[in-house]
């Protein structure tokens, strides 16, 4: 039953989703169920399309969500996994241009720490000035993306441009540097560890006392730090620097799985739909790896749908955007419906 | 003489309380009707409906013969009825007369608006400054302007919601007084009380509410306050806790001129305390709001940072806050959840930072029925419990952690008479196994109930009182600090 009623509103979110989606679809004039059909070959349709597409897809939108889930989680609104993506993208290639020569087991390791790290220290300045000027960490996070956008670009054409200087972007980091592969696929061992690092998050926040503290905080700052004696600005900060630590692996396990190299746009928008992914699964780590899974599959399908039945590939958003409506607004009338029934 | 107002057979109900089932009662002109019940008998909810605050599911409010829909307080004020809430609801940084301008609809820029005021306050026989800032009156004179609002326009019928909660015996007196006058002036009142001295000292009628029904209405005379009590609990008032006396162990908490900078926006903040708590004592702390207890009390219990003098406290210190549903309980946690929270560490159900859930489950239900916690069970959401259940496992986390000096800031606030008695019973028997209490009531009797000593706070600054201090001095050392000790 319980199981049931948590898995009912992300499924009917996406029904929801959906049925806009094909609305809309049929109001401008296109074969509804041909586009929905070429959508479901996008995402699904033969084994490459899911082991070379949706799954390598889903690794950036999981790795994001979980972070932004444990940041959700202590009340942190980080905004900015986008930024923190690059600049932890931006280490990656960094260091992964510079390990020529080492072994996979020192490159990899390296290469992903700096971008870790460079995530991290991308959302300690959202905390510094929070903690030092007062200023939200939702709108300072939201601005350094542009910072990094444009870090990206400036690196790309200056410092880190590619030997010949001809395009913007990086040279391809060394070869012991990049992620194992399945042998056919691209699928890369970056899926392994966002399955691993969902675990982990999963046991952290349900089964020791500093996932409890965390989402006291979350819950409530003020019984947090009076009844369970903890300092809420301490988790708040830890919280939303794992967010930028996990948005910053994402980027480097991206760089280092798919891409290979640095150059503009290497996002689609993985900070932002990560925000989506985390929500809907009301920020269990676990349920992050299906919602993660849900819009990879998404993304892929319109892919799909763009190629097969011209249909612009930002009809994904469309959907993602509609389910995100529906869980907050049913998240608002629960709100509504509880207190009127404990108050006298 | 018709009744002015007649509520006739209300039914109301909350979610699945019931909080009116068919009550009735009747103002007549001129008379101070006290309407007595425990919290949550539903005299609030009746009011509430009589000044459109709430809409009733069943019953008819009658004003003057005419059956009425309030259906907002504008329709109620239209109709000659004003309403004092519990709290203050003026703007400390307005003026009496922008107050009263905004309650009443007044337009607050007219040069004729202090004019309007003093004609008010003349027909009330309230004399108070249009001029004078809000945030500047004392307790009392608050007061007085919260009624003055209600009775702005042509109000007739006075609603007031227990105005004895935030004033000390002499304020309170003033008031009561000031209700007789304006008997006098034609205006007919509900006094919300559940303080039964109070209703038989001003009265001409008296109605009792217990679980949403009427048990009693009657005129004052030839009542008791044996009597009401009855009908109020539908039982005999449970027995005091025993007190034995007290042994003084050695001195746990010590502060010498502890100040501490204010932590609302409002209040004076602690400016200069110096005060002992011996094992096995309960000191209590009498004050009026904002004079500075809070942050006594919380500098105590760690979560306030002294901006001067010393503070010592040898040992574990637990709180219980007053605010309980926000600051004591995680309402959206379950209790074996807020019990793991209120623990910390360390904790029997923790190896490490693993927590041991299945052992907290089982410790937690061990509290739930050594603390006769009314629940669902330890996995029930804590907010699902009553305000008294929720205050039993606030106090039964707080002694889990073996303390030797327990802080309570107002810790009966809101409770009926048979949980008051049993919170102090649990203050009282925490002091004979040695605990120090340092303890803050905003109500005078329970403070004098559950202390063996009491010391007063007159704007921030802390006096001791003599042995066998009554509370009449109490009452104005509250008031006027030290210099009501002066001989």
């Amino acid at each position: 039953m319980n199981v049931l009623a948590r898995l009912g509103l992300p499924l009917a979110a996406v029904g929801i989703g959906i049925l806009v989606l094909v609305a809309g679809l049929a109001a401008s004039g296109y074969d509804a169920f041909d586009a929905l059909g070429a959508m479901g070959r996008g995402a699904f349709g033969s084994a490459d399309a899911v082991l070379s597409g949706l799954l390598p897809r889903s690794v950036p939108l999981i790795l994001i969500g979980l972070g932004l889930g444990l940041a959700f989680s202590a009340g942190a609104l980080n905004i900015g996994a986008e930024g923190q993506f690059y600049t932890g993208a931006i280490a990656a290639a960094w260091v992964g241009g510079r390990v020529v020569g080492l072994p996979a087991p020192v490159a990899i390791p390296a290469a992903l720490g700096a971008a870790l790290a460079a995530g991290a220290l991308w959302a300690g300045v959202a905390v510094i000035l929070r903690r030092r000027f007062g200023v939200l960490e939702v709108i300072t996070t939201l601005l350094l993306n542009f910072v990094a956008e444009a870090l990206v670009s400036w690196m790309v054409q200056g410092p880190m441009q590619e030997a010949r200087h001809i395009y913007p972007q990086s040279d391809p980091v060394a070869p012991s540097a990049r992620l194992p592969l399945v042998p056919g696929t691209r699928l890369h061992l970056g899926f392994g560890f966002a399955l691993v690092l969902a675990l982990l998050g999963w046991v952290v926040r349900n089964r020791t006392l500093w996932g409890l503290r965390l989402r006291a905080v979350g819950t409530n700052p003020r019984a947090a730090a009076v009844a369970g004696r903890v300092r809420p600005a301490r988790f708040f900060a830890q919280a939303l620097v794992l967010s930028g630590a996990m948005a910053g692996l994402s980027g480097g396990v991206e760089l280092t799985g798919v891409s290979y190299a640095l150059y503009q746009n290497l996002s689609p928008g993985y900070g932002f739909s990560g925000i989506a992914v985390a929500l809907l699964a009301r920020l269990d780590p676990l349920a992050t790896v299906a919602t993660g899974l849900l819009f990879a599959a998404l993304e892929a399908g319109a892919a799909g749908m763009q190629r097969e039945a011209g249909v612009p590939a930002v009809a994904a958003f469309v959907v993602e955007a509609v389910v995100i409506l529906v869980v907050l607004l049913a998240d608002v009338a629960r709100r509504r419906a509880a207190p009127a029934a404990a108050g006298v | 003489m018709p009744p002015l107002l007649q509520l006739q057979s209300i039914s109301k109900r909350f979610g699945p309380i019931q909080a009116l089932d068919g009550a009735s009662f009747e103002l007549d002109q001129g008379e101070i009707h006290a309407l007595l019940g425990e919290n949550g008998a539903g005299k609030s909810t009746l009011m509430r409906i009589a000044y459109g605050l709430e809409q009733p599911d069943a019953g008819a409010v009658v004003i003057e013969q005419v059956p009425r829909r309030l259906r907002n307080p504008t329709a109620a004020r239209r109709l000659g009825i004003g309403m004092v809430h519990q709290h203050f609801t003026s703007i400390p940084a307005f003026t009496v007369a922008e107050n009263i301008a905004l309650a009443a609809g007044w337009d607050p820029a007219r040069a004729r608006l202090a004019e309007r005021v003093e004609a008010l306050a003349a027909r009330c026989g309230l004399p108070l400054d249009p001029q004078a800032r809000a945030g500047d009156l004392s307790a009392g004179l608050k007061q007085r302007l919260e009624i003055l609002k209600a009775l702005a326009g042509e109000a007739r019928i006075l609603l007031l919601d227990e105005p004895s909660a935030v004033l000390t015996p002499s304020e309170t007196r003033e008031v009561l007084a000031l209700l007789r006058q304006l008997r006098d002036r034609g205006v007919a009142t509900v006094l919300i009380t559940h303080k039964l001295d109070e209703a038989l000292a001003v009265a001409n009628r008296i109605t009792v509410l217990r679980h949403g029904r009427v048990v009693f209405t009657g005129t004052t005379e030839g009542l008791s306050a044996g009597t009401l009590a009855r009908y109020m609990l539908g039982e005999d008032p449970p027995p005091r806790p025993a007190r034995p006396r007290p042994v003084p162990g050695e001195t746990v908490v010590e502060s010498r001129d502890l100040a501490v900078r204010r932590l609302g926006p409002a209040g004076s903040g602690l400016r200069r305390a110096t005060l002992t708590v011996a094992a096995g004592e309960v000191v209590g702390v009498a004050a009026v709001e904002g004079n500075g207890q809070r942050e006594l009390l919380r500098a105590v219990a760690g979560l306030a940072t002294p901006s001067g003098g010393h503070l010592v406290c040898r040992g574990t210190v637990a709180f219980i806050p007053e605010d309980r549903s926000h600051e004591g309980l995680i309402g959206d946690f379950t209790l074996t959840e807020n019990a793991v929270l209120a623990q910390g560490r360390p904790a029997p159900w923790l190896r490490g930072t693993w927590v041991d859930w299945s052992l907290a489950r089982r410790r937690t239900a061990a509290l739930i029925s050594d603390f006769k916690i009314q629940a669902a069970g330890p996995e029930a959401p804590a907010r699902t419990l009553s305000g008294g259940n929720q205050q039993r496992l606030v106090i039964a986390l707080a002694l889990e952690r073996n303390p030797q000096i327990l802080v309570a800031e107002n810790p009966a606030r809101g409770l009926d008479l048979k949980a008051t008695a049993e919170v102090l019973g649990r203050l009282r028997e925490g002091a004979a196994r040695g605990l120090a209490v340092l303890v803050y009531a905003s109500d005078l009797d329970e403070l004098l109930e559950v202390s063996d000593r009491v010391v007063v706070l007159a704007n921030g600054v802390l006096e001791s009182l003599p042995p066998g201090a009554d509370r009449e001095l109490i009452g104005k050392t509250m008031l006027a600090g030290g210099a009501a000790l002066s001989p």
